[in-house]
């Protein structure tokens, strides 16, 4: 079974239903940043479901590996497109091709996002502006359609990884702790206005996990098919928010909380 | 490829120019937990990572999987370690021929959760299911049917091989056959593995026809592995504390596929976890021979049979991650020998007595012979004869100068150690072990090396102390 390509003129050619007429329904789920680290083992525990899934990722021969892998570990269904998800003119038209290739959307799972340099965005407004572009502005772009898509059906799971780093600026990654902040406030903001349409939106807030992200760093990291299993059963209760390891939670209440005088000559 | 252009960069060591040896404690472990040498740790995540994670690597570097052998084999101090668990990708897999192609750094757990539901299983096992494909290959591990099925090496039709100066090999019996005969069993020093093919074996259930027969000394050992040649998994556990009528009793623990559909779904993930390092004390000769005594009589008849799920069968210790913790945070080695036929009979006897003297024994004692399927690496370990293999505590002025008498043993009696489970061999001893090791030397990556492979090509002849 190939497998198709952004290019595919008929994506209802290879629908599906048509290659697994007697299988059971299986989740459809579009996945925004496919070869992440997170993403990828999220991935894996749905493809073991025999989920249905349309995976977008910016290196065709890493996206073109992860497909076959979850091909073979059991997704009814594989779609694939790559693109540069920074691109937000591009946004809806790859959108409506994903969720025609999958003929619905139960599940958006946004995992696109870049760590980025600190020390280099204080000096270098361009990849500040990068930061926030990547991990705020485009997210917003993707989930606005997303979310109306959602809404008109009155039905999906908008799943998005944000991070710890968005609950408290602090000197080590402010840039990219801002741009998660701006993301977890819009989402905020969209499960109050979108909930009662019957869509959930659940902001994924991970702590330092064990990925090529954050190779560099020399720290304590979750394992990250444990986090990846956290994940999966959030969405299938539609909560709001998580916390993984969900030690972050007391700990990110406690961070919100320190005085900002003692706060601000801390070295965090 | 011809091999004039791809053999020259002989016995030469990687630039020792340090800039800044890791500091701190190791991030990577070898499962004895003995040494312990502080490595940067840099992950593979996909096939094309390599070599570029080189970059900046000025101490050698070694690939590794899931540290699962036991001593300096899977070590580099002050080195990079290239860690290739994120590697785990499925590539492709053949129902028909049962062929499954896989980057190395998935382990056989996950293989096996991908093979079982299919009605597949391993080749070859070894006591744990958490090693990676790569790593396997790289130590050309061998399972409870050597006999019959040969090491792991025997059931892998081609690999890829990347070496640092960024050339690729397609390696297989036929194509750079040289290769691969020095990859396999070549201890991750011939390049980077990326992806590995491996046949599976269909079974229709994951019950294990088991049965469990105790006896009491060699004699008796040998005549029922006579007996019973023709059983596809035979190992035995066996009491190396007691002495007297108790010498050398232990249990052949016998096991095939059951031919009864069953049960085809994947293994739960472990639950129990070794929470911390056993103090000091927790392993003494008393503590066991009681477990020694308990584990003999826990079977109640000489003779018993049972259907027993695959997991208990193969991977009994695996129910409890992290088990090393229980021998303290000295750590554990483990002494492995393959003894020839010719003098294997009083060779074990011999080694027996002296490890039974030294009251240093453990109760994770394995006692199996190995069968005629010549194995495919050129340094594999496997021979026709016994092979036994015992843990270790690591103790101050005891244990090494215990090993070094026993590898001499071994030696005498023309047998040869397992370089995955060692962190003690001389280079005198490896060198005489393992004779093929100057050409090997060639096949090495001028970029990759390990601490084992340092101290046992070492001319100086530096002995590990403790």
């Amino acid at each position: 079974m190939s497998i198709p390509s952004a290019l595919d003129p008929q994506p209802s050619a290879t629908s599906p239903a048509s290659l697994t007429p007697n299988a059971k329904i299986t989740k459809k789920i579009l996945v925004l940043g496919a070869t992440s680290g997170i993403a990828e083992a999220t991935c894996r525990i749905w493809a073991a479901q025999g989920a249905q899934l349309f995976l977008v990722a910016r290196n065709a021969e890493k996206l073109a590996a992860v497909a076959a892998d979850l091909k073979l570990r059991g997704a009814a269904y594989v779609g694939t497109a790559v693109a540069d998800l920074d691109d937000t003119g591009k946004h809806a038209e790859l959108l409506a091709h994903a969720v025609n290739s999958l003929t619905g959307m139960d599940i958006a799972y946004l995992a696109y996002g870049i760590l980025g340099d600190q020390a280099r965005g204080e000096q270098d407004f361009e990849h500040a502006a990068q930061i926030l572009h990547s991990n705020f502005v485009a997210p917003v772009s993707l989930l606005t359609w997303l979310a109306n898509f959602c809404v008109q059906r009155r039905s999906g799971v908008l799943a998005v990884l944000s991070s710890v780093a968005g609950e408290r600026g602090r000197k080590s990654n402010y840039l990219y702790g801002s741009s998660k902040a701006g993301l977890t406030a819009f989402l905020a903001g969209l499960r109050n206005r979108i909930d009662r349409e019957g869509v959930t939106v659940l902001t994924i807030k991970p702590g330092p996990v064990n990925t090529a992200m954050t190779a560099h760093m020399n720290i304590k990291k979750a394992d990250v098919n444990k986090v990846a299993a956290a994940i999966v059963k959030a969405i299938d209760a539609k909560k709001d928010n998580l916390y993984v390891p969900g030690i972050f939670q007391p700990i990110m209440f406690i961070i919100r909380n320190i005085p900002e005088r003692i706060f601000k000559k801390l070295n965090l | 490829m011809p091999l004039s252009t791809a053999e020259p960069e002989a016995l030469t060591t990687p630039t020792v120019a340090a800039p800044d040896p890791p500091t701190g404690p190791p991030q990577f472990e070898s499962w004895g937990r003995y040494p312990k040498y502080g490595a940067k740790v840099v992950p593979l995540n996909w096939r094309s990572d390599f070599p570029a994670a080189l970059a900046g690597a000025h101490n050698g570097a070694l690939p590794v999987g899931l540290g699962r052998s036991y001593g300096d084999v899977c070590l580099l101090e002050g080195g990079t370690l290239l860690q290739t668990t994120g590697m785990s990708r499925l590539i492709d897999f053949d129902p028909e021929t049962g062929i499954l192609t896989a980057e190395a750094g998935i382990s056989l757990a996950q293989i096996l959760d991908f093979a079982v539901p299919r009605g597949f299983f391993l080749p070859v096992t070894p006591g744990t299911k958490y090693v990676t494909l790569g790593g396997a290959i790289a130590n050309d591990i061998h399972g409870k049917n050597h006999e019959v099925a040969g090491s792991f090496g025997n059931h892998v039709p081609c690999f890829e091989l990347v070496r640092s100066d960024g050339s690729r090999r397609l390696c297989s019996p036929t194509e750079n056959p040289d290769w691969y005969a020095a990859t396999i069993a070549g201890m991750g020093l011939t390049g980077l593995i990326t992806w590995a093919q491996l046949r599976l074996r269909p079974i229709v259930s994951r019950g294990i026809d088991y049965e469990g027969i105790q006896f009491h000394g060699i004699d008796e050992f040998l005549e029922l592995k006579q007996r019973y040649s023709q059983v596809e998994y035979t190992v035995s556990w066996l009491d190396c504390v007691s002495t007297g009528k108790n010498f050398a009793r232990g249990i052949l623990m016998l096991g095939e596929h059951s031919q009864a559909p069953g049960e085809l779904k994947r293994s739960p993930e472990p639950k129990l976890v070794f929470p911390f390092d056993a103090p000091a004390f927790a392993l003494n000769r008393t503590t066991v021979s009681m477990f020694n005594a308990v584990f003999f009589h826990k079977q109640r008849k000489a003779h018993v049979k049972a259907l027993r799920d695959y997991e208990s069968f193969f991977y009994p210790l695996d129910a409890v991650l992290h088990w090393n913790r229980m021998y303290g945070k000295r750590g554990l080695t483990q002494f492995q020998y393959a003894i020839p036929w010719e003098h294997a009979k009083e060779g074990t006897i011999a080694i027996l007595r002296e490890i039974a003297k030294s009251g240093l024994a453990s109760f994770l004692a394995v006692l199996k012979a190995f069968g005629n399927i010549p194995s495919l690496g050129m340094m594999s370990f496997p021979q026709p004869g016994i092979m036994f293999a015992l843990d270790f505590p690591i103790k101050p002025g005891v244990t090494f100068p215990l090993l070094e008498r026993l590898g001499d043993m071994t030696l005498e009696y023309g047998g040869r150690l397992y370089p995955a489970k060692d962190a003690a061999m001389t280079a005198a001893q490896f060198q005489t072990f393992y004779p093929e090791w100057r050409r090997f030397a060639r096949f090495r990556d001028p970029m990759l090396t390990s601490s084992f492979w340092e101290r046992v090509t070492d001319s100086t002849g530096a002995k590990p102390t403790v």
